[in-house]
C-alpha cells in the first residue's frame, strides 16, 4: 500500500493515469514494506564488513562515506577484471526483451525497473559511463549515466528486489545470468555498509555459531530431542541419533531452518525417521550445522568463508561422504561453488549408498549428495516399505525450487518420490514448473517480515499457479525441497491461496514410511489424524 | 424491465455491450500501471504468464455478468476479492486501489450515450449507480481484510519464530518443576530478584 500523499481535493479528480517518462528520468521512490531493515553494526563488525554506519533506507541522507563514489567505481573495476562473466554480461545484452516479462517481481509489481533487462540496465548505465568510450563521450545517448546518490539508491532498491532465481536467464538467447549481475550489485552495496539485517544477522550468527539461527550445540541437540519425543509419540519408536561422532560413514548437513522453523521441523523429523529405519551410519554436526549460506547474498569471499566448515568438519570427523538435506540456495552453493572454493575434497570418497550400492557419480567432485537423489534411489531399489494411503488426506503439487531445478537440474527425483509416497499428485501448469518454475518471492535473504508486500507481489505468479490446481483438483499441499520455501510459502499461500499447506518431501516420505516395530499410527507427523483414523486418539 | 417495442432496458444494453464495456473498464485500470507494463498486462493472454492482467480482466468480466444478473453478494465478493487482493499489495493508496469500481459508472455512461431509449435509461441509471455504490462499499471491506491479513502474516511469522523457544522453555520448566508448586517458584524468583 502506498502512503497517503494525495490531498482530499486531489482525490476528487479521479485521474490515475501514470506519467510516461523514460526510465532514466523516473526517480526512484523507496517505498515502505518493499525493503528490509538495515543490518546491525555489531553483525557487520563480526565478519569485518567495511564502512559500517547508521542509515535508514527511507532517509534522504544515507550517511555514506565521503569517497563512496570512488569505492563503487573501483569495486566495479575490480569485479570486471576478476569475473569475465560479469564483463561479458555488461556488454552483450541487445535488449531483445525476452527476459522482460519473466520475472516474478515484474509480474507482481508491474514496475518496469523489475524487468530483468531494465534492472541490469540500472548497473549497465553506470558501467558504460565509466568503462566504455561510447558512454564517456555520448553519455545518455549511449545509455550511460553518472553515478549519483539517487542512482546508488536505485541500485540498492531494485537489486534487493531480485531473488537471483535465474528464471529470466532461461529465456535469454545469450544466456546472460541476471543472478550474477545482482550478486555483483549487491557486493557493491556491501562495500558501502548497505547490508540488510535479515542477511547480516544470519551471516554473523553463521560465522560465530555455525548456523544462521545462531543455535549452539546444546540447543541443536535439545531441538532434535524434542522432535524425537514427537516421533516416539507417533510411532512408538525411540530414535537415538549421534552428534559430532568421529568415524561415522556419512556427515549429514541441512539448513538450520529445519531444526527450528515451522513446518521445516516436520521435514527434519522425516530425515531422522528415514535414517533410523535404514540403520544409516551417519552423524549430525553441531559445527557444520548450516547447509544454507547467506554469505552468498553478500560477497563471494563471505560465502566461501561460511562454506569452509563443511569440508573441514567432514575431515575432522573422518567421514566418507556428505549427505545434504532439503534446501535451495544451499545446493547452488554446494553443487557449483564449494569444490572450487574449498576443495578438492580428496580426503572423501565418491558417495555410495550403503543400502543400494549405487555410486553417485554426479557428485564425484563435491562428494556431497542431495537427499532426494538418495531417497529416490532407495525407492527405485525397493528398499523402503511405504504405505501411500497414509498421505491420502493430501492432494499434493510440487514447487520446484529455483536453485535445485535451474541450478542443478534436480527435476525428476522429487517427483518420483512424491508419486511413490502419495496417491494424489497434480502438476501445476507447464510454464510454471521445472526449469520455468516461479520463485517463492522471498529468496536471497528477502524472507523478512517487514517487506511482506514485496514478498506477496513476488509470490503472486507461483501462488496463481497453485490456485489453479487447488481450484481444479482440490490440491491442499504444496511440497518442495527448500527450507526458505517452507518458511515463506506458508505466508504466500495464506494470503493468495488459503487452505493449501506447505511441506518438505521428506515429511511426506516419513508419513508413508512403515518402520520396523512401529505401533499403529493414528496421526501424521503434524499430529493430524490419518485417513480413516479420525477420532482414534 | 422488459423490452417493449424495440426499447431496450439498461440491463439488456449492458449485456449487449458487455465486451465493449469490459474492454474500456479494463483499460481504465491499466492506466493506473506504468505505460510499458500496461501494454504487457493487456497483450499477454496466458493466465500464468500474466497473473495480474488476466486475473483483473477475468474478475471484471464476472462482475459485469453478476451486476446484470443481480447475482448474490457471495459471488460478487468472490470476483471483487480476486482483483482487490492484488491491488491491495501494489503501489496504490486505498482510494487509488479501489477507484476502478467507480470508473464503471463513467464507462457505462459513455457506452450508452446516444441510445434512442436514453430517456428510459435515465430512469434506470440511479438503480445501476446504487449497485455500483454497493460494490464500492463491499470493496472497502475486502480491501481492509487484505491489509489486515498482511499484518497478521507479519505477526504470525514473528510468533512462529519464537514458538519453538517457548515450547522448549515450557518442557524444561515442566520437567524440572513437575512436583513443585508454581507459587513457590514465583515467590522464590521474586526473592532472588530482590536479592534476598
Amino acid at each position: 500500500m502506498a502512503k497517503f500523499t494525495a490531498k482530499p481535493v486531489d482525490l476528487l479528480k479521479i485521474n490515475f493515469k501514470t506519467p510516461k517518462t523514460d526510465w532514466m528520468d523516473t526517480p526512484v521512490n523507496i517505498r515502505e514494506h518493499m525493503y528490509c531493515h538495515p543490518a546491525k553494526a555489531k553483525d557487520l563488525e563480526t565478519v569485518g564488513f567495511p564502512n559500517i554506519h547508521e542509515w535508514r533506507p527511507a532517509d534522504d541522507n544515507w550517511n555514506l562515506p565521503e569517497d563512496w563514489k570512488e569505492i563503487v567505481i573501483n569495486g566495479i573495476k575490480e569485479r570486471l577484471q576478476k569475473y569475465r562473466s560479469f564483463h561479458v554480461f555488461m556488454d552483450i545484452c541487445v535488449r531483445c526483451g525476452a527476459c522482460a516479462d519473466k520475472c516474478h517481481f515484474y509480474l507482481g509489481t508491474g514496475d518496469p525497473k523489475n524487468m530483468p533487462v531494465l534492472r541490469a540496465e540500472l548497473l549497465r548505465s553506470v558501467y558504460r559511463k565509466y568503462f566504455t568510450a561510447g558512454g564517456k563521450i555520448f553519455g545518455k545517448t549511449a545509455g550511460a549515466r553518472e553515478l549519483t546518490e539517487d542512482v546508488l539508491k536505485e541500485l540498492w532498491y531494485y537489486f534487493y528486489q531480485c531473488t537471483e532465481c535465474r528464471r529470466c536467464s532461461v529465456f535469454c538467447p545469450y544466456g546472460i545470468d541476471t543472478a550474477e549481475i545482482t550478486m555483483m550489485a549487491r557486493e557493491l552495496t556491501n562495500l558501502l555498509g548497505l547490508q540488510l539485517g535479515w542477511i547480516g544477522g544470519p551471516v554473523a550468527a553463521c560465522y560465530m555459531k555455525g548456523n544462521h539461527l545462531g543455535l549452539e550445540p546444546h540447543t541443536i541437540k535439545s531441538n532434535i530431542e524434542m522432535m524425537l519425543d514427537d516421533i516416539e509419540t507417533i510411532t512408538g519408536i525411540r530414535i537415538n541419533p549421534t552428534f559430532n561422532r568421529k568415524g561415522a560413514e556419512i556427515l549429514f548437513v541441512t539448513p538450520s531452518g529445519d531444526l527450528f522453523a515451522m513446518p521445516g521441523i516436520y521435514t527434519c523429523m522425516g530425515y531422522l525417521m528415514l535414517f533410523h529405519e535404514l540403520g544409516l551410519d551417519y552423524t549430525w554436526s553441531t559445527y557444520a550445522s548450516e547447509g544454507g549460506n547467506f554469505g552468498f547474498f553478500t560477497s563471494n569471499e563471505m560465502a566461501k568463508r561460511l562454506n569452509y566448515k563443511i569440508y573441514a568438519e567432514a575431515k575432522r570427523l573422518g567421514v566418507k561422504w556428505i549427505l545434504g538435506g532439503e534446501c535451495g540456495h544451499m545446493w547452488r552453493v554446494l553443487h557449483q561453488y564449494m569444490d572450487t572454493w574449498n576443495g578438492p575434497a580428496d580426503f572423501l570418497e565418491v558417495p555410495k549408498s550403503p543400502i543400494t550400492g549405487t555410486v553417485f557419480d554426479n557428485a564425484k567432485s563435491t562428494k556431497m549428495t542431495h537427499i532426494s537423489e538418495f531417497t529416490a534411489d532407495l525407492i527405485k531399489h525397493g528398499k523402503l516399505k511405504l504405505d501411500k494411503s497414509r498421505n491420502d488426506h493430501l492432494k499434493v503439487t510440487f514447487h520446484d525450487s529455483c536453485n535445485t531445478s535451474r541450478g542443478m537440474g534436480l527435476l525428476e527425483e522429487p517427483r518420483y518420490i512424491i508419486k511413490n509416497v502419495c496417491n494424489h499428485f497434480y502438476e501445476m501448469p507447464e510454464n510454471t514448473i521445472r526449469e520455468k518454475t516461479f520463485c517463492c518471492g522471498s529468496g536471497t535473504g528477502l524472507n523478512a517480515s517487514e517487506n511482506m508486500e514485496l514478498r506477496m507481489r513476488g509470490g503472486l505468479p507461483r501462488a496463481n499457479a497453485v490456485k489453479y490446481v487447488r481450484d481444479q483438483y482440490g490440491v491442499n499441499m504444496l511440497a518442495n525441497i527448500c527450507a526458505i520455501d517452507r518458511a515463506t510459502l506458508s505466508a504466500s499461500m495464506d494470503y493468495w491461496v488459503p487452505g493449501v499447506g506447505v511441506a518438505g518431501v521428506s515429511e511426506l516420505v516419513a508419513n508413508a514410511l512403515v518402520m520396523k516395530g512401529e505401533k499403529e499410527r493414528t496421526t501424521d507427523l503434524r499430529g493430524e489424524p490419518l485417513p480413516g483414523k479420525e477420532g482414534a486418539e | 424491465m422488459s423490452s417493449l417495442q424495440g426499447i431496450r432496458s439498461l440491463n439488456e444494453l449492458l449485456s449487449e455491450k458487455k465486451q465493449a464495456i469490459l474492454e474500456k473498464w479494463f483499460d481504465s485500470v491499466l492506466k493506473t500501471y506504468p505505460h510499458d507494463s500496461a501494454k504487457f498486462l493487456k497483450r499477454q493472454k496466458d493466465q500464468f504468464a500474466n497473473p495480474v492482467g488476466s486475473t483483473i480482466y477475468r474478475g471484471m468480466g464476472s462482475l459485469l455478468d453478476l451486476i446484470v444478473n443481480s447475482a448474490d453478494t457471495d459471488n460478487i465478493i468472490k470476483s471483487l476479492d480476486e482483483i482487490i487482493r492484488i491491488r491491495a499489495i501494489q503501489d496504490f493508496t486505498p482510494s487509488h486501489a479501489l477507484a476502478f469500481v467507480v470508473e464503471l459508472k463513467r464507462v457505462v455512461r459513455e457506452e450508452i450515450k446516444g441510445e434512442t431509449c436514453a430517456s428510459q435509461l435515465i430512469d434506470e441509471l440511479p438503480e445501476f449507480d446504487r449497485r455500483v455504490d454497493g460494490l464500492l462499499l463491499l470493496s472497502f471491506d475486502i480491501y481492509m481484510k487484505c491489509r489486515e491479513k498482511i499484518y497478521e502474516l507479519k505477526a504470525n511469522e514473528l510468533r512462529n519464530m519464537t514458538l519453538k523457544l517457548v515450547e522448549r522453555a515450557n518442557r524444561i520448566f515442566e520437567a524440572k518443576y513437575r512436583n513443585v508448586d508454581l507459587e513457590d517458584i514465583i515467590s522464590q524468583g521474586n526473592k532472588t530478584e530482590r536479592g534476598e
